[in-house]
């Protein structure tokens, strides 16, 4: 198997990075092509939750983009994260329609049931709140995605019943 | 089978619509974009396949979106030689029971029904009969296009929203879908359809509102390989319309960088979707799939030296790479920073190479055009703006929806006729047009009696 741990020192200890279908995810789905760099960002961090370094230095490496451009990319798009995320990610919709629906009210009470003070990711690692703008639902305002499953007209009180859903 | 002439798609074209108007089986339509599916939608469809499996007289299709999201869920349901009904807040308990009434006749819950269709043809089949022209109505319900918030619109770039599954090239060509692609390469030159566009006097819908026409004789005017592009990144919040086209009739926005391509001649086209809109790329990848099946995305279409693909790229959450530099530095892989545009993208775009790019809603008017001609289009509207623009409707209003009205209908209008007014009745304050690039509007600015948008093509003011 060609599964390696990186060393201790890396900021990602824990995660193990998979370089066989790492070389799959960039060569066969995107070619080996440095314009797909950030479909294939979106590949990764979708397997791995954010971007792991590892990965970021390998890919330079492969598709021959310095690695100081990556770094770039992967900080200027808001959907990248070079830090572990929760398990599921709930993305509240801060943007106009969903805000005077009463999105704000609706992210308030997502914080205070995960006991999200200060901080984006509980700390069993279970769920990351984000703020997106606009998702393209606005007519179901105020809305929010977990995942992939998009909920809509939802309550404050609707919250906590949604959330049991995602382990 | 790839598509080699007119007469080929035709065929297809007359196989499909009578499948389309006169169906064996009773057919249930379900709106599944992604905001239908969230509204309850895949839910109630589910609910449908699981209690009338196929086989059973009945079939269960999906649609895209006909626009009224206020009442979402919403189910039509069509069987041959009977009205056409559209029900409305069809969740997943409800949907069996909608099933078993229509199918009994039985239409007197009428807080289910939003309305029965007179006609459901599109602005592209005038030479069909109204298939329903021998169909008795139901008594007492309303023809949905005498409510106000259909009598008000005129849908071009939604001409097949809600009426199609956007998983079905066939049915797309149904409705008369590739055949002014069709016309384009075979019967016009370039410049004569670069003239028609120019004629009809369509402009961007993206935001800036310049001619579309102008933009695709520059771009063809300079040399190098020359690119399409389509700018689905929609970024301003409250604004839905791309999606809802690309979720919804992804083929009319092919078709449309089709017909572009011969006018410019490029071979390359790509697709910029955000990447909040996972249902739209999915719908886009089986689009482009069919269209190559059918050799209208490919080598040698139709027959001819002409070569055409599509590349999909996906954005990862920056609201300025709907700027058209930014765009194309996004896709080639870079941080999407605009440039100062010394030199215009038309000239100098993607890979330093004559890129043209237009807005998705854009691209799905021109088929239309192409069709129905310049003077038709050119016949709707203001002096300044021709034709159409699809607005969503959103916020504290009573009709949320997506509509699609003629350019220099009021705000009033939109506001109160379609929309039904104000949530609760409450007094209006202001309303804000064309996301954080737009304003607000009080109700004493002239702009809110004064017919909408005023220069620029679109809802977005010019920047
Ligand atoms: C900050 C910024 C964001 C933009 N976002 C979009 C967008 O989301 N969608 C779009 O079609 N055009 C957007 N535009 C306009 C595009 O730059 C471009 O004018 C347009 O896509 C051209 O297509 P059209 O001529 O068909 O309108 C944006 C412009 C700016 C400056
Ligand atoms: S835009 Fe409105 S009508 Fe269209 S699918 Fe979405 S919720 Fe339904
Ligand atoms: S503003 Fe929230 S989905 Fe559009």
């Amino acid at each position: 198997m060609n599964k390696v741990s990186p060393s201790t020192t890396e900021p990602c200890a824990e995660v193990e990075i998979d370089y066989l279908e790492l070389d799959k995810i960039i060569e066969q789905e995107f070619d080996n092509d440095k314009e797909n760099l950030i479909m294939i960002l979106q590949a990764i961090q979708k397997r791995y939750n954010h971007l792991p370094q590892p990965t970021l230095k390998y890919l330079s490496e492969k598709i021959n983009v310095p690695y100081s451009q990556i770094y770039g990319v992967g900080t200027f798009y808001a959907t990248f994260s070079l830090e572990p995320k929760g398990r599921n990610i709930i993305s509240i919709c801060l943007g106009t329609a969903c805000h005077v629906r009463g999105g704000e009210r609706v992210r308030e009470r997502i914080k205070d049931t995960l006991n999200l003070d200060g901080k984006h990711t509980t700390d069993d690692m279970r769920f990351t709140l984000e703020g997106v703008r606009c998702i393209g639902c606005c007519s179901l305002g105020p809305v929010m995605k977990v995942n992939e499953d998009i909920h809509g007209r939802i309550g404050a009180d609707k919250v906590e019943k949604i959330l049991e859903n995602y382990e | 089978m790839k598509i080699q002439s007119t007469e080929e798609l035709e065929k297809i074209r007359q196989e499909y619509s009578t499948r389309l108007y006169y169906p064996d089986t009773t057919k249930v339509l379900v709106g599944m974009a992604s905001c239908g599916i969230a509204a309850g939608g895949k839910a109630a469809f589910e609910k449908a396949i699981q209690d009338f499996p196929d086989g059973n007289g009945v079939q269960i299709r999906q649609t895209g979106c006909i626009g009224f999201c206020e009442v979402e869920p919403l189910v039509e349901i069509a069987e041959t030689g009977k009205p056409r009904v559209i029900y409305q807040k069809i969740t997943e308990d409800k949907i069996v029971d909608v099933i078993r009434s229509y199918l009994e006749n039985d239409f007197k819950k009428t807080k289910w029904i939003l309305g029965q269709v007179r006609d459901p043809r599109s602005l592209m089949e005038d030479h069909l009969e109204n298939p329903l022209r021998e169909v008795a109505p139901i008594e007492k319900i309303p023809f949905l296009e005498d409510t106000p918030f259909y009598s008000n619109q005129v849908k071009i770039a939604l001409r097949n929203c809600g009426y199609i599954d956007p998983d079905s090239i066939e049915e797309y060509i149904a409705r008369g879908g590739y055949f002014a692609f069709f016309r384009a390469l075979l019967d016009h030159k370039p410049e004569d359809i670069i003239q028609i566009i120019k004629d009809s006097g369509l402009r961007g819908r993206g935001g800036g509102g310049f001619s579309t026409g102008v933009k695709w004789a520059t771009c063809a005017r300079h040399h190098g390989e020359r690119y399409i592009i389509c700018n689905a990144d929609e970024g301003d919040p409250g604004a839905y319309m791309d999606r809802s086209i690309l979720e919804g009739d992804p083929h009319s926005v092919l078709e449309g960088m089709l017909i572009a391509a011969v006018a410019i001649g490029s071979n390359h086209g790509f697709m910029y979707v955000r990447n909040e809109y996972p249902l739209a790329v999915k719908r886009l990848v089986t689009a482009i799939k069919q269209a190559e099946k059918y050799g209208l995305l490919g080598e040698n279409i139709g027959g001819t030296d002409f070569s055409f693909n599509i590349k999909i790229s996906t954005g990862a959450g920056a609201f300025v790479c709907g700027e058209s530099t930014a765009l194309m530095a996004s896709l080639e892989g870079q941080v999407g920073r605009p440039r100062a545009k010394y030199v215009h993208t038309v000239e100098k775009g993607l890979r330093q190479n004559p890129s043209n790019l237009n807005n998705v809603e854009t691209f799905a008017n021109v088929p239309a055009i192409i069709s129905k001609g310049a003077n038709w289009y050119a016949g709707m509207g203001t002096e300044g703006s021709k034709g159409t623009k699809v607005f969503s409707l959103v916020g504290k209003i009573k009709n949320t929806g997506l509509v699609e009205v003629v350019m220099g209908t009021t705000l009033r209008n939109i506001i109160y006729d379609i929309g039904g007014g104000v949530l609760k009745k409450k007094k209006f304050k202001a309303v804000q047009t064309g996301g954080p690039s737009g304003g607000c509007i009080p109700e004493k600015a002239d702009a809110y009696s004064c017919p909408r948008p005023p220069e620029t093509g679109s809802s977005a003011p010019v920047m």
